[in-house]
């Protein structure tokens, strides 16, 4: 059946194909999800390889919170996809020559890196679970300790060292996995709103800026209902971590902005008008205002005046900023995606602001159930195994050897 | 002494298997699906668009729509209406992408010159839809004609972002990416595409530049012709004759 059509209003002119918004609501909700499971990554690292010891207390978590949006960031792809029962396609019969193509090498690598990863920090304690459970349990956690109980001091020690090396292919593989996405719009020369070499940087930028955010929300949230204590060093510290990444971020938009207002080249006649009507609210009132300006201004008084600051104000400063920048790199992958394809390649015009519907297919509701499964499986991963202390080995418990 | 055996029952078996398999395929059609007369090493397609001649009667848009069974608010051709006057306004538009042709509306500038523009997929040859499409689907047959395997293609719709010209869609019913053929079922049978035989005026030419006596290969050759949107280097293989630096 051919589906009803309602043509949108056009200022100007458009081609008549550019109309339709092929990238839907999915492909904002993509980088989305891998940008914060970039930033997630590089907070786990920035302990495990780079040595700060303030962020210890959420150097486990952030990995699980990585490895909790990996799992459900390929949902919205094969929900956006014309054809999901041919998406092998794209390991089986790359085409090199599109950036695309790389799409199963780079998630497989550091989805693999990731596991990997996981398994090291993680086996000292699924060895310790697996010894004091009986039945299912034990035989489930022996299999995920892979069937090795070596838990003596040089085994550790070589958990370490795999550790981070790890860690090190895993930054760089974290990166080129989100990374690549700005390049996805970045290499476009049909767009001008897309096409510029700072695009991959912007992405990963903002997506540090969300990948922290998402710790921040998510750490003071589980500790405040787990009954567990806020961290201040670890709060301060990632509020400078924040407040680095979101400058870096709001610089390189503001830049690319100004580049090509002050360039005045042919598509500056059709992007200012966008900027300043279709995408006037989600740009300018939230993206630049209440994504930017408040946050930049709360992290500016929680970093510069940390050692004045009450435990309770600076969390709350914290927890607030990282809610306005999740809600701001949000809107940066809605105004690059969609904003792309409101303007139409004539130049001359852009059609309506896309509004997807609630139950359509790759509507708001889809998206709100994706994005909530990365909840579920973080939920679970810290059901499996312990997310924000690690157990320790008893006296007189023997630490080489079999399971007993 | 057994595996001898084994050995002679496996030759025997799958012989007489291959042999079955082998009798049906006996003088059979060679290459190119059967069409014997058709060798696309021989053609190298060209099209050429006059842009003074075209009347804007959306004759090319309809057959297109026919032929193709292109579905409502899609179009693999369309026609833009250009009006511009002094003072350098410019007012465009293309109501439902030139198909029933053009009513007289009023624009609030003197219009010093007026013409229309059909638009369809240039067949670049450095094309951008095929260089990003992932899976390969996108692709150009030997005779130069851009193509999309619909049996291949995800329906990722990387190749309509890709796009400058506007010419691609995510067809409603199929859910991948849909396209001008140039009527590639028509052409590689000696006929011209839908929109070129529907043209009353012959805006619309369609020629082989491997044809030595092919007029549009002459016309290219010889006139002043240009491609849409030359500075991205796409190289298209849809040529203008008279078109206006406002045209993108």
């Amino acid at each position: 059946m051919i589906p009803e059509l309602r043509l949108p209003q056009v200022i100007g002119f458009a081609f008549p194909n550019d109309v339709h918004i092929a990238w839907s609501l999915m492909i904002v909700l993509y980088p989305y999800l891998t940008g914060i499971v970039a930033g997630a990554f590089v907070i786990s690292a920035l302990y495990h390889l780079f040595g700060r010891r303030e962020l210890k207390p959420i150097s486990r978590f952030s990995l699980a919170t990585s490895f909790g949006f990996m799992v459900v960031a390929t949902l919205p792809l094969l929900n956006h996809l014309g054809h999901p029962e041919r998406a092998f396609n794209i390991i089986f019969t790359p085409n090199f020559s599109s950036a695309m193509a790389g799409f199963g090498i780079l998630y497989n690598t550091y989805l693999l890196i990731l596991l990997l990863e996981i398994w090291f920090v993680w086996r000292k304690d699924i060895i310790l679970i697996a010894r004091r459970s009986r039945g299912l349990k034990r035989k489930i956690y022996a299999a995920l300790a892979l069937w090795t109980y070596d838990i003596s001091e040089e085994a550790l020690e070589k958990d370490h060292w795999a550790i981070r090396v790890l860690t090190a292919i895993g930054i760089p593989a974290a990166c080129m996995l989100h990374g690549y996405v700005g390049f996805l719009f970045g290499a476009l020369k049909a767009n001008p709103w897309w096409s510029t070499p700072l695009m991959p940087i912007i992405f990963l930028a903002s997506g540090m800026t969300s990948g922290v955010a998402m710790l921040i929300v998510l750490y003071q949230t589980a500790m405040k209902l787990g009954g567990g204590r806020i961290d201040s060093e670890t709060i301060a510290s990632l509020n400078r971590w924040l407040w680095l990444f979101m400058i870096v971020t709001v610089s390189l938009e503001l830049l690319e902005i100004m580049t090509l207002a002050y360039e005045q080249s042919e598509a500056w006649e059709a992007i200012h008008p966008l900027l300043t009507t279709r995408l006037a609210f989600s740009f300018i009132s939230v993206q630049l205002i209440l994504g930017s300006l408040i946050p930049f201004i709360l992290l500016m008084i929680s970093v510069t005046m940390n050692r004045y600051l009450h435990d309770k104000v600076r969390n709350t400063l914290s927890f607030v900023s990282a809610l306005l920048l999740l809600i701001q790199v949000f809107a940066m992958r809605w105004n690059v995606v969609i904003g792309g394809q409101l303007l139409s390649k004539s130049f001359r015009g852009f059609r309506e602001t896309y509004a997807p519907q609630l139950f359509e297919k790759e509507g708001i509701l889809a998206a709100v159930a994706i994005f909530c499964l990365a909840f579920v499986a973080l939920f679970v991963f810290a059901r499996v195994l312990p997310v924000f202390r690690s157990l320790e080995v008893p006296k007189g418990e023997e630490a080489e050897g079999e399971l007993r | 002494m057994e595996s001898e055996v084994t050995r002679r029952w496996f030759l025997k078996a799958f012989g007489g298997v291959a042999l079955m398999l082998g009798v049906p395929a006996w003088g059979r059609p060679q290459g190119n699906g059967g069409e014997k007369s058709y060798n696309w090493e021989d053609f190298s397609y060209v099209y050429l668009i006059d842009v003074g001649r075209c009347i804007g009667c959306g004759m090319c848009v309809q057959a297109c729509k026919r032929e193709n069974m292109v579905p409502d608010g899609f179009f693999r051709t369309w026609i833009e209406r250009y009006r511009i006057g002094e003072g350098g306004r410019v007012e465009v538009d293309s109501p439902n992408g030139g198909l029933n042709g053009f009513s007289s509306t009023i624009v609030d500038f003197k219009v010093t010159k007026a013409f229309f523009v059909p638009k369809m997929c240039n067949h670049c040859k450095n094309t951008p839809c095929t260089q990003v499409c992932p899976v390969g689907a996108s692709y150009t047959t030997r005779d130069g004609v851009v193509l999309v395997d619909q049996k291949h293609c995800i329906g990722c719709g990387y190749c309509v972002q890709a796009c400058p010209y506007g010419s691609r869609y995510l067809h409603p019913v199929t859910h991948v990416a849909d396209k001008c053929t140039w009527c590639y079922h028509r052409i590689t049978k000696g006929l011209k595409p839908a929109c070129v035989a529907a043209c009353p005026v012959k805006a619309r030419e369609f020629g082989n530049m491997k044809n030595e006596q092919d007029p549009v290969r002459k016309a290219i050759a010889t006139e002043p012709v240009l491609v849409l949107r030359p500075e991205l280097l796409t190289r298209p293989n849809c040529y203008y004759r008279g078109l206006d630096k406002e045209v993108r």
